[in-house]
């Protein structure tokens, strides 16, 4: 099982697939099948693909406890790129396609969950411009600390979809439960934590 | 083997009006005096068969005149009737579960004549008339449809409202059966939903009841077979599907004002002037729009009906009375 994790076309397969997404809203935008108003589509479309690659990111350190499944920790920094991948494209087409420009700075105010969104972005950021093995080995013990941050942006991400809710809280739940769920595996992390920090 | 069985809702193609011959549709009804002649003498539009099928006869309105139409095929499927779910694309993809044949509308409170009514005999003897109006979402994007109805007060008359009539309540159908949106757990919105005008305003002639768009039946998704147009709102007062029409002394309490009364009044008319806590109402897209151009404009107060609605509200604080 695990050879099968380490072969070329393992890897070659698992790399395309992450531009499925991608491909599939091209087409349909080609096709005219956004709707009526495509970019928003668009940019929601980016933004779910994102939160279930980070969701699936933060499933692979549980599952490769798993015997069979250690072998996909070696997809987990291409899988991460691929989160803030679809996170940039999920901010960009926001910023060009659907903001108004003129009213901008004060959207931004008035909408907080934007704000959530963008802690989320920006944490993202900063882990793919560390992943680099170059940078793993120039920040040492500090690199590990650094993206435990992925924990703020999974959370981050969660609130910028509850703070959109209008009426139905079905879908911000389950990435909520899902969130939950994947961070109790790190209980015994945050715990540490919790007493490292009574103790100074 | 495939086997397609033809719903009843399906829609035929030949049914299907295209754009370019139902916006050229008065010269070529004034051209075919053979064919008016023989839809003259055709069924009465409310007989139920005749739910199916298009509005002969409408009587012309100037309302909405050089504006652009938003298409038929944008108009019925990005909607919001969170009886079918909360994404645009879910009414269209479920309103068809939902029965409207036979319909009928529950009439109660401070009138005369109350009562249940079938729509067939409650649109008995009305002429209908097209009325291209705009629509402006709370959500800060608008469209323009040519509805099909009545005005209100035309219905609202024949049940001889008293002087205790101080607003109008209106219900939207509650079958969980056959509206998915109800089955849901995890939603503020109580069902059935709830909406509601002054009297004033339910009896203003801009607010009709509609019964039809593009000249042809309500789609379910659009609030079939019966729904309020109040055009100088924000969409969520105009209410589908309605059972449910009682006059009220008391001032109604809405859905949406239950569920979230920092961000919906009881009056919701459109109004730039007056943010959404959560996103600004001075702008709106105007659809469809395009991937690269958001066709935003200026939102107008009272959605540009102020010189014919503004009177209803003076020396009221809008800001107040949002």
């Amino acid at each position: 099982m695990s050879s099968l994790f380490r072969s070329k076309v393992a890897w070659l397969l698992c790399f395309s697939l992450g531009f499925a997404p991608l491909a599939y809203i091209v087409y349909l935008a080609a096709q005219g099948g956004l709707g009526a108003e495509p970019a928003k589509a668009l940019v929601e479309f980016l933004g779910e693909v994102a939160i279930l690659a980070l969701m699936l990111v933060l499933a692979m350190s549980p599952l490769r406890k798993i015997k069979q499944l250690s072998g996909i920790n070696r997809f987990r920094r291409m899988f991460g790129l691929f989160v803030f991948f679809y996170a940039s494209l999920h901010v960009a087409s926001y910023a060009f396609l659907l903001v108004d420009w003129q009213n901008f700075i004060e959207d931004i105010y008035s909408r907080l969950y934007v704000m959530a969104g963008f802690v989320a972005f920006i944490v993202l950021l900063s882990l793919a411009v560390t992943s680099p093995k170059v940078m793993v080995k120039k920040l040492g013990k500090r690199w590990k600390s650094l993206h435990r941050l992925v924990y703020v942006a999974v959370i981050a991400a969660v609130i910028h979809v509850f703070w959109q809710v209008r009426s139905d809280y079905t879908e911000a739940a389950f990435y909520a439960a899902l969130a939950l769920l994947l961070l109790s595996f790190r209980f015994s992390y945050f715990k540490r934590r919790l007493f490292s920090v009574q103790r100074s | 083997m495939l086997i397609k069985i033809k719903k009843t809702s399906d829609i035929c193609p030949s049914e299907i009006t295209s754009e370019s011959v139902y916006s050229s549709r008065r010269s070529f009804i004034a051209g075919a005096t053979a064919g008016v002649g023989l839809m003259a003498a055709g069924i009465s539009p409310f007989s139920s068969a005749a739910l199916s099928t298009t509005y002969p006869n409408l009587i012309t309105t100037p309302y909405g005149r050089g504006e652009t139409l938003t298409p038929y095929d944008d108009v019925t499927s990005y909607n919001n009737f969170y009886e079918f779910g909360t994404d645009k694309s879910d009414p269209k993809k479920y309103a068809h579960e939902m029965t409207v044949d036979p319909w009928s509308v529950s009439v109660e409170g401070e009138a005369d004549k109350t009562g249940v009514f079938q729509l067939e005999d409650l649109l008995k003897g009305v002429s209908l008339e097209e009325r291209i109006y705009r629509l402006r979402c709370v959500e800060a994007w608008s469209m323009v449809i040519p509805w099909v109805g009545l005005p209100l007060n035309k219905v609202l008359e024949k049940f001889k409202p008293n002087s205790k009539a101080k607003y109008v309540e209106f219900e939207t159908l509650q079958r969980p059966s056959e509206m998915r949106g109800q089955r849901s757990y995890l939603t503020s919105l109580e069902w059935p939903y709830v909406e509601g005008l002054r009297i004033d305003e339910a009896m203003h002639p801009l607010t009709i009841l509609a019964v039809g768009v593009y000249g042809k039946s309500m789609p379910n998704q659009n609030g079939a077979p019966l729904r309020l147009v109040v055009p100088w709102k924000y969409g969520f007062k105009s209410i589908k599907s309605i059972v449910k029409i009682k006059f009220t002394e008391k001032r109604p309490v809405t859905s949406w004002e239950k569920s979230g009364p920092s961000e919906y009044g009881f009056y919701s008319n459109v109004n730039p002037g007056v943010d959404h806590p959560r996103w600004s109402q001075k702008r709106e897209r105007r659809l469809p729009n395009s991937l690269f151009s958001p066709n935003r404009i200026d939102t107008a107060m009272f959605n540009g009906y102020a010189d014919e609605v503004a009177s209803l509200y003076r020396g009221m604080d809008l800001r107040k009375n949002f």
